[in-house]
């Protein structure tokens, strides 16, 4: 992605540089071929020149568009991560970065990719506004709190790139820094092997034991709460009438505040757990809940 | 026999009182002057400390709290007790009735009640500092604004509140009397486009003020009684709150610039002593910028979690905002083509303006543009590209007017050479201070970062630098125009030969502006006419 920004950053400066000298060059040049002078005490009476006036402000719309669609469709392409991204979670706290790979690793403040496959980062934040910055990368992306956003970038090279916390986050802001370490794709299966704990599905599914989720959502639809087996990225109908796509959001909201979009022929009686899971916990359930089944195109948004 | 007028608006009266409780906007004009100076420089010793912080890597002058503090006062006193009022409030007010022929603002007790709640605020801005000071960015983002900050957020939020009564007044106040108490025969296309301008500016001051009041209240009571607004832990929504926050605060970048655009062609005009090219166009632009402007606040949000459409949508009303300012930028220059040119002081902050406002203008270009955006977004590249407009734009064009109509508030001529020296010093300093920012933004250091990598610290030191520079071209002004209060020449009436009504009368001007309301015959800039052939005094007064 970073070619492609500077490719137009790049075009922005020549555009500039084009109308900033023009404009200096023309105004040095009249102001010392019009300089007032004993019998030149008075400017020259000159009408308005309407073609004049719409050839500038014609030229620079158009050269804006260009600006315009170019900008759009890099920005669209950021928005959208590939099919087959790593998906890796990322929480944000006062003043640290929690990483949780999809293999089982975790990390703190650094973040261990290889090199050639896009990397998904699904972002939340425990506390205030972060941001989550990697200049090399040319991707930047807010990590808000009770809400979550996503990014996604591919290394090229293998080597350690600066990610700054770039949303003023409070008094260690500036200390909030972190590192993407790209590594080759050997060195990187090496380094996901050390150290596993299990991967956050198997955490996420230790959680629906322990919280008490499975005395309802049975697997086979026969518990008070609806089955959560292939409902990944489907569309769920709710109660009223309105519908749903059941994504990472979705999910969140449902066990922090089921009330909220209750799904239809159930009743609200399942308990808020609000305060009674982590967001790190929510994500590893939300992984959990995938690895279930569901609509793979549909990742999480 | 080229000595003061015998009586004036200054000398009518002395004593504090008939400070205190004058009507004259030329006096009210004075006092904000007096409030908007302390504050800039209340704001600029922040701007000089962070300056000294930033030229180490390591945060090693002050704490990370305490420099947190720096820069949130640096920006709230510069954005709502400067930038805001000063060209409205100080030149608005001295001009606005003096160039449509007027004795006064429509409610001239109002106006004075402006300056008073302006001055309340900003005492309760002042109390925040002095208890401790606010560390949240002059932005307030939420929840750290509202839930996570401890420091005096209510406080300082209240002034603002405040202040912001004193903007809606003000505009409120220039809408009725440029409608109704225009000379006879100034019809709106005869106007100055300084009166255009700030036409276009009270609107928004009426239109965009209430909403960061509402905000800001909104802010204050989720920090004080726990209401869940903002705070997604209590069901609220902490973007909600940067789009009522940006719905105003991108308009109140309008407030900064428009009416230095207005100044800006007042001054060019007369240096070149020549019609402003394509009037209508730069009145219209205006207008333009007004109304557009309130429809791009979601280009401070292209990162910040908005949808990918609403983020496509806002860039390109940004790009449309962009383009009534190109057309002002070639309208001033075609303007010197064939002019009589001089370089006073004023006009060299003049053609100052065109430089940086062309510059901040151009890197406006970068942030509309999505994609580049993001990689720019909260780095110092920002902070460059607002300063330009804000501090190289509306500034100098500021200190441009002050210079331009000085005589007409003294009677006094300010020192010439020492002025053109301290324009250009200005000139110089701001962009040995800005320009280097731009690339350390788009080498990604962020903004507001106490301490920073060593690979930034070459640029950071040229950026102080150039910051001290920028301080001495600051000072000087503030020395010698005190100076001229005593020392100057005496102007006259018109020592620059310009047009405008405001130049028509004795200066400094009599306490009711003029003896008789004049009749007007012609446009402003009439350079191919004597100011006789426009104007004509001695007529019945129909004021």
């Amino acid at each position: 992605m970073a070619p492609r920004v500077d490719a137009l950053f790049y075009f922005l400066i020549a555009v500039s540089l084009f109308f900033g000298l023009l404009i200096a060059v023309l105004i040095v040049y009249f102001a010392v071929k019009y300089r007032r002078r004993p019998g030149r005490e008075r400017g020259a009476l000159i009408e308005a020149n309407i073609p004049l006036e719409i050839f500038w402000t014609a030229v620079p719309l158009g050269l804006t568009m260009v600006m315009f669609v170019w900008g759009a469709t890099i920005f669209f392409d950021e928005s959208e991560p590939p099919v087959g991204s790593i998906d890796v979670a990322v929480v944000g706290r006062q003043w640290m970065w929690k990483i949780q790979h999809p293999e089982g690793r975790r990390e703190i403040d650094e973040l261990h990719v290889p090199v050639g496959r896009p990397v998904k980062l699904t972002m939340i934040s425990e506390d205030v506004i972060h941001d989550f910055f990697v200049p090399e990368f040319r991707i930047k992306k807010d990590v808000l709190p009770g809400r979550y956003t996503t990014a996604w970038f591919q290394a090229t090279k293998a080597g350690e790139y600066r990610v700054f916390c770039s949303q003023y986050c409070g008094a260690q802001h500036s200390g909030m820094l972190a590192r993407v370490v790209a590594m080759e794709p050997a060195d990187y299966q090496q380094w996901l092997g050390g150290g596993l704990t299990g991967t956050p599905a198997e955490g996420g599914r230790n959680l629906f034991q322990r919280l008490g989720c499975a005395t309802c959502h049975k697997s086979d639809g026969t518990g008070q709460g609806p089955s959560l087996v292939g409902l990944f990225g489907k569309t769920v109908k709710l109660e009223g009438g309105k519908t749903v796509v059941a994504d990472a959001a979705y999910i969140r909201e449902s066990i922090l505040d089921p009330r909220a979009k209750v799904v239809a022929g159930y009743k609200p009686i399942m308990p808020l757990f609000k305060g009674l899971v982590s967001e790190e916990g929510i994500l590893q359930i939300i992984a959990f809940i995938q690895s279930l089944g569901g609509e793979e195109s549909a990742a999480a948004r | 026999m080229n000595g003061l007028p015998r009586e004036h608006y200054l000398n009518v009266d002395y004593g504090i009182r008939s400070w205190l409780f004058t009507t004259d906007h030329k006096r009210i004009a004075w006092l904000y002057l007096l409030s908007v100076t302390v504050f800039f420089f209340f704001g600029g010793i922040f701007a000089t400390l962070i300056r000294i912080e930033l030229l180490t890597p390591q945060g090693d002058l002050v704490q990370a709290e305490t420099y947190n503090k720096f820069f949130t006062m640096h920006g709230v006193t510069m954005v709502f007790f400067f930038l805001i009022p000063a060209t409205p409030a100080v030149l608005g007010n001295f001009l606005v009735p003096m160039m449509i022929g007027a004795r006064d603002l429509a409610f001239p007790r109002l106006n004075l009640a402006s300056w008073y709640i302006f001055v309340i605020g900003g005492l309760f801005t002042l109390a925040a500092a002095a208890a401790g000071g606010v560390d949240t960015g002059w932005t307030f983002y939420t929840p750290y604004s509202s839930i996570y900050s401890n420091t005096h957020v209510a406080l300082t939020v209240v002034g603002i509140f405040i202040t912001g009564f004193s903007s809606i007044l003000t505009g409120l106040n220039f809408i009725v009397t440029i409608h109704k108490m225009r000379a006879p025969g100034l019809t709106w296309f005869r106007l100055p486009l300084f009166i255009w301008a700030i036409y276009a500016t009270s609107i928004i001051f009426i239109l965009g003020t209430p909403v960061i009041a509402i905000t800001l209240l909104l802010v204050g009571l989720e920090r004080l009684f726990g209401l869940g607004i903002f705070d997604p832990a209590r069901g609220g929504d902490p973007v909600l709150f940067q789009h009522l926050f940006w719905f105003y605060s991108h308009p109140a970048v309008y407030i900064m610039i428009l009416p230095a655009m207005g100044v800006e062609s007042e001054l060019i005009a007369a240096f070149a002593r020549k019609r402003v090219f394509g009037y209508e166009f730069v009145a219209f632009s205006s207008l333009a910028i007004a109304v557009i402007g309130f429809l791009v606040w979601g280009h401070h949000m292209f990162v910040a979690g908005q949808s990918v459409h609403a983020g496509l949508i806002f860039s390109l009303l940004s790009f449309l905002v962009a383009i009534p300012s190109a057309i002002k930028v070639f309208n001033w220059t075609a303007t010197l083509h064939r002019g009589a040119i001089s370089y006073d002081a004023p006009m060299l902050y003049a053609l100052g303006f065109i430089g940086l406002f062309t510059i901040g203008g151009l890197t406006g270009l970068f942030l509309a543009s999505v994609g580049v955006d993001v990689h720019v977004h909260d780095t110092y590249f920002i902070i460059a590209h607002f300063h330009y407009i804000m501090v190289g734009g509306s500034i100098m064009a500021y200190l441009g007017g002050i210079h331009f109509w000085w005589p007409k508030m003294t009677g006094r001529i300010y020192p010439e050479p020492v002025a053109r020296v301290a324009a250009l010093i200005v000139f110089l300093g701001f962009n040995l201070t800005f320009f280097p920012q731009f690339v350390l933004g788009y080498l990604g250091m962020p903004r507001r970062y106490h301490a920073y990598p060593p690979e930034f610290q070459v640029l950071n030191v040229m950026s102080s630098a150039g910051a001290s520079i920028l301080a001495v071209g600051y000072l000087l002004p503030l020395l010698y125009l005190i100076w001229s209060l005593r020392y100057g020449r005496v102007a006259g009436a018109n020592p620059w030969g310009a047009r405008g009504l405001e130049w028509q009368t004795p200066s400094p001007p009599p306490t009711h502006n003029f003896d008789t309301i004049p009749l007007v015959t012609d446009a402003a800039y009439a350079y191919d006419k004597e100011p006789e052939e426009v104007y004509e005094f001695g007529k019945p007064s129909h004021a």
